[in-house]
């Protein structure tokens, strides 16, 4: 419960319709796309600008009431789950695409642009910027640079991180800084932008950012292989990567995953094989068509039984489209999803799949595979149902598996989902205890107080773990 | 206000009638968000939007909250257009969600008493009975034609009533008389080679107030080349019931009509209306747990057919069709499009009109906001959806907004109206249009103006 000398003080700052607290509000913000968690706020509040984010900060570093900032709350670590109450802190006034410079290719933003409104936006102007998380017109894009989203593109243009080149933050005492610029090279200082990227909220409150743009790419095809088996699909990325060829996209699709977004989709897609790989190249043409004809040399020599190769800009729209509905589509079938992010190196994975096949297998569960085959970051998806205690329990241990396997051949427990609550137990598989010592002293250092998205990413208190 | 013990009945409603498994099928995506017109129009309100609305409907089964007056507007809010459902990855059956709890909140909720007297009038007293609907429209032709309506328009009787209501009492068509609603056509032959036999779902509004349009239907279909047969026991689909929290006169409703129709033994059930459509290929849904019924349900719904796409399957867009030159533009009908997934036929058939040049809005697919009973109980939020859904008609420099459904059709007449357009624009029921342009590409003289 919110104090009411607090209450009062939020609607003086953000006015008496920017702050709600009635039951039905404070449910409808109490949950995110990780469906497994929830935790009702103590209030809802919807500042101006960036000033009003600031006071806001203030009232809440002094009477020590937790901030959750939320985006349009699709992340799937429950990272907006606001567990320690407190207030929710939405963007919907804080909306709006401030600037596009043509000389300096940067577009800048306010937190709550919808990431596709920044894709079409630099489009419309004949540049591009590439990040395309499958949840782009609806995730905002303060919520994929606190996440360092990733997306279908991740292979050839990287991920949100690589186009964020400036911010400005409110931190957590109320003071609000800027970091980098509209600059190609800043060295002054350490590098706040990076930190900030993937900081899930939790150092305090991106309310502007200048995104660095890129020429549009001349032209752009699409293709899909298909496989009778896993194995081979996932031999063939290795092998496209070996051959030094960098598509923008490479997703791998397992059977029963394809199955449920043609389902959705009705786009055509082939049923009866086992995997495919979606595969897109852009660029000058010349470039691409070279490109393509290699890749379908390399599909073929790796056991593909049919290569093939959009016809229209459309068609191709349409693939890529279905591709973006696989999470959803997948939950069609079971009442529970739980899905993870494991990553290893791209010459890793065809072993990762076997492995998540032989867990599967071992805990005799239902795991359907898709995802970002060329980042070697895979979407083992379960479907499950939460109601069904026992079986829960055997996803866990299995998922436990699969992160271990993941760290043992290189990887990480998360590529692009990020840690929120759902992966806090794991953290220190990745980068161990004195990685864990070390995040925690930069929370410490910026976050006394314990204010911003406490319960995420780690414990408050140190917590030593026996294996 | 609610009181404890109403609360309490509302959520053990809840917990009968929400089907569970359903919520659970949501995985809190949020893909359905930028779909849904009050989660837009209310700038971007989670609770206004599908995936919130599923939440509390959860949060109330669970327990997790009470059942309290801003979780009951959150229902109320929703027009019920089903955008989220074609946008759902999940497939989430969010139409059915919606009238279970709205069944749960209403068969124990105390409305106000001029919503209450409005439901009553609709949904007990006029829709299942076709001849209190002749009567009622009876006598909204008196009133039109004896001069009352002047006077009640002059005095400002009216502005007792929301501003939709005012100005929807305006653009209401000039109803016919008593007389010929009472004696229509049961049996209709093809006048072209005769390819398939349908029966016609009259609708109780579409055979009242917007007669013209059902004579229209049956002519584009007998040029087509159908039989039709219009049996006489049919009975309201039982749609404004079903979305309202009124299932068990909506059940009532099904049987009778599943039984009107099987004696028609025909190919297609055609209708006009994408409203009513949309709740009858759900008949089987509705009588699901009724073992005598099920089956009859199932048959009945397969058979449904909208208009516009039995035209396209008939090849009626390939016939010379065409009208003066003009822009056209089109409002998918929510039910239509989402319900009953009929979204390029209307388009490819006014696409085949020579001389006119369709031009798809923007958000063309987004609900106009009349939904039922809606644009009267919601009348602000309906105004305000209205306002956008002129503002991108206006774009298209359309001189006729063409829909499907009765509803929509009036409530683009009301933005019309409203926006003081009436002699650049009009709205018109696509079949109204079709025929004009079939008449007059073939040179028939139509009996009487198809739409004035
Ligand atoms: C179906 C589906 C597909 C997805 N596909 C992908 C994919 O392909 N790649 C991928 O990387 N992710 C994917 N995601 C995950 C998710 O969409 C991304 O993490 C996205 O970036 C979240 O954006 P959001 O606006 O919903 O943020 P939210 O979920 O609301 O917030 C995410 C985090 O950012 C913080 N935050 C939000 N705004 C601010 C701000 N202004 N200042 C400080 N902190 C802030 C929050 O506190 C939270 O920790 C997918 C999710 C779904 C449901
Ligand atoms: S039915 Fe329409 S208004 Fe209701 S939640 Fe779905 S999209 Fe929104
Ligand atoms: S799109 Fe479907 S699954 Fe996703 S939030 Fe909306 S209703 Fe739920």
């Amino acid at each position: 419960m919110l104090k009411q000398e607090v209450k009062d003080r939020f609607i003086s700052i953000v006015g008496e319709e920017n702050f709600v607290d009635n039951n039905a509000s404070l449910l409808a913000y109490s949950y995110d796309s990780a469906t497994q968690y929830q935790a009702i706020p103590d209030g809802v509040v919807a500042p101006r600008n960036n000033h009003e984010v600031a006071e806001i900060v203030r009232v809440c570093n002094e009477h020590k009431v937790p901030i959750v900032p939320r985006g349009s709350g699709t992340n799937l670590c429950a990272g907006t789950t606001p567990v320690e109450g407190g207030i929710v802190l939405i963007f919907k006034h804080m909306n709006q695409i401030l600037e596009i410079d043509e000389e300096n290719l940067t577009m800048t933003v306010q937190p709550g642009v919808y990431t596709k409104d920044v894709n079409e936006a630099a489009k419309s102007v004949g540049l591009f910027y590439p990040p395309d998380p499958g949840s782009q017109h609806i995730s905002q894009i303060g919520g994929n640079i606190s996440e360092n989203s990733g997306g279908l593109r991740g292979l050839k243009y990287g991920v949100t991180r690589d186009y964020v080149i400036g911010l400005e933050i409110v931190l957590p005492n109320g003071e609000i800084i800027r970091t980098g610029g509209k600059l190609a090279k800043d060295v002054a200082g350490y590098d706040l932008t990076r930190l900030y990227v993937g900081a899930e909220g939790t150092l305090g409150m991106i309310t502007e950012a200048t995104l660095k743009l890129i020429p549009q790419p001349e032209t752009k095809k699409t293709m899909l292989a298909l496989y009778h088996d896993l194995e081979a699909a996932a031999e063939t990325v290795s092998a496209i990567i070996a051959n030094r060829i960098i598509p923008v996209t490479l997703e791998f699709l397992d059977q029963s995953t394809v199955k449920v977004v043609e389902d959705y989709a009705k786009v055509g897609l082939p049923t009866e094989a086992k995997a495919i790989l979606l595969i897109e190249q852009d660029g000058a043409p010349e470039v691409v068509e070279r490109d393509i004809e290699k890749i379908t040399a390399l599909c073929r020599e790796n056991k593909a039984f049919d290569v093939s190769v959009a016809q229209t800009a459309e068609e191709a729209e349409q693939l890529t489209s279905a591709r973006r509905t696989a999470l959803s589509a997948l939950s069609r079938l079971k009442p529970t999803t739980i899905l993870e992010d494991a990553t290893v190196p791209r010459s890793e994975i065809a072993n990762m799949v076997k492995a998540i096949n032989e867990i599967a297998a071992k805990y005799d569960l239902n795991i359907c595979t898709f995802g970002h085959a060329g980042d070697g970051n895979l979407h083992p998806t379960c479907l499950t149902d939460a109601r069904n205690k026992e079986e829960i329990e055997l996803v866990e241990q299995a998922f436990e598996e699969i992160f271990a396997k993941a760290v043992q051949l290189g990887g990480t427990i998360t590529g692009e989902h990020g840690v929120g609550m759902m992966k806090l137990p794991y953290l220190h598989m990745k980068v161990g205890e004195a990685g864990v010592e070390a995040m925690r002293n930069i929370k410490m250092a910026l976050d006394p107080n314990y204010i911003m998205n406490p319960g995420k990413v780690f414990a408050r208190e140190r917590v030593v773990v026996n294996k | 206000m609610m009181d404890t013990k109403e609360k309490e009945r509302i959520q053990q409603a809840f917990r009968e009638k929400i089907d569970y498994d359903e919520i659970m099928n949501c995985t809190r995506c949020g893909f359905c968000l930028p779909s849904c017109p009050t989660y837009v129009e209310t700038g971007h309100d989670e609770v206004h939007s599908p995936r919130g609305r599923i939440a509390l409907m959860k949060g109330v089964v669970d327990g997790d909250i009470e059942p309290s007056e801003e979780v009951k507007r959150s229902i109320d809010l929703c027009l019920g257009c089903r955008a989220c459902e074609t946008a759902c990855p999940s497939g989430v059956k969010f139409g059915r969600l919606l009238e279970q709890a709205r069944d749960a909140i209403y068969q124990s909720n105390n409305q106000s008493l001029p919503v209450k007297l409005l439901r009553g009038v609709f949904f007990e007293n006029l829709f299942p009975y076709q001849n209190r609907m002749i009567g009622l429209t009876g006598l909204l032709g008196v009133y039109q034609r004896s001069g009352m309506q002047k006077l009640a328009q002059k005095t400002g009787v009216m502005n007792l009533f929301p501003e939709s209501m005012r100005t929807m009492e305006k653009v209401l068509p000039q109803v016919p008389k008593r007389k010929e609603m009472k004696n229509r056509p049961r049996h209709l032959r093809p006048l072209s080679e005769q390819k398939k036999k349908v029966a016609f779902f009259s609708g109780c509004l579409m055979d009242t107030i917007f007669m013209g349009t059902n004579d229209a239907t049956t002519k584009l279909l007998q040029y087509a080349g159908c039989e039709i047969v219009v049996p006489e026991k049919q009975a309201c689909c039982g749609a404004l019931h079903g979305h309202s929290g009124e299932v068990n006169q909506a059940k009532e409703m099904a049987k009778r009509n599943i039984e009107a129709f099987e004696e028609a033994e025909v190919d297609y059930i055609i209708t006009n209306a994408g409203g009513c459509g949309a709740f009858l290929v759900e008949y089987d849904h509705l009588l699901k747990d009724d073992p005598e019924w099920k089956e009859r349900a199932d048959t009945f719904a397969k058979k449904i057919k909208d208009i516009t796409s039995v035209l396209v399957e008939l090849e009626f867009h390939k016939l010379p069709l065409e009208l003066p030159v003009q822009i056209v533009t089109y409002q998918d009908s929510c039910h239509l499009k989402n319900g009953q997934k009929t979204f390029m036929e209307p388009r490819t058939l006014l696409q085949s009109i020579d001389n006119v040049d369709y031009v798809e809005m923007k958000d063309a697919s987004r609900c106009c906001g009349s939904a039922g009973i809606y644009n009267i109980v919601q009348s602000e939020m309906s105004m305000q959806i209205l306002d956008y859904k002129m503002e991108q008609a206006q774009k298209t420099k359309a001189k006729t907004i063409v829909t499907a459904n009765p509803g929509c059709l009036l409530q683009m007449k009301l933005g019309i109206e409203r926006e003081g357009l009436s002699d650049q624009m009009d709205a018109v029921h696509i079949v109204d249009y079709l025929l004009e342009a079939y008449e007059k590409a073939n040179g028939i003289v139509a009996s009487e103006p198809v739409h004035a």
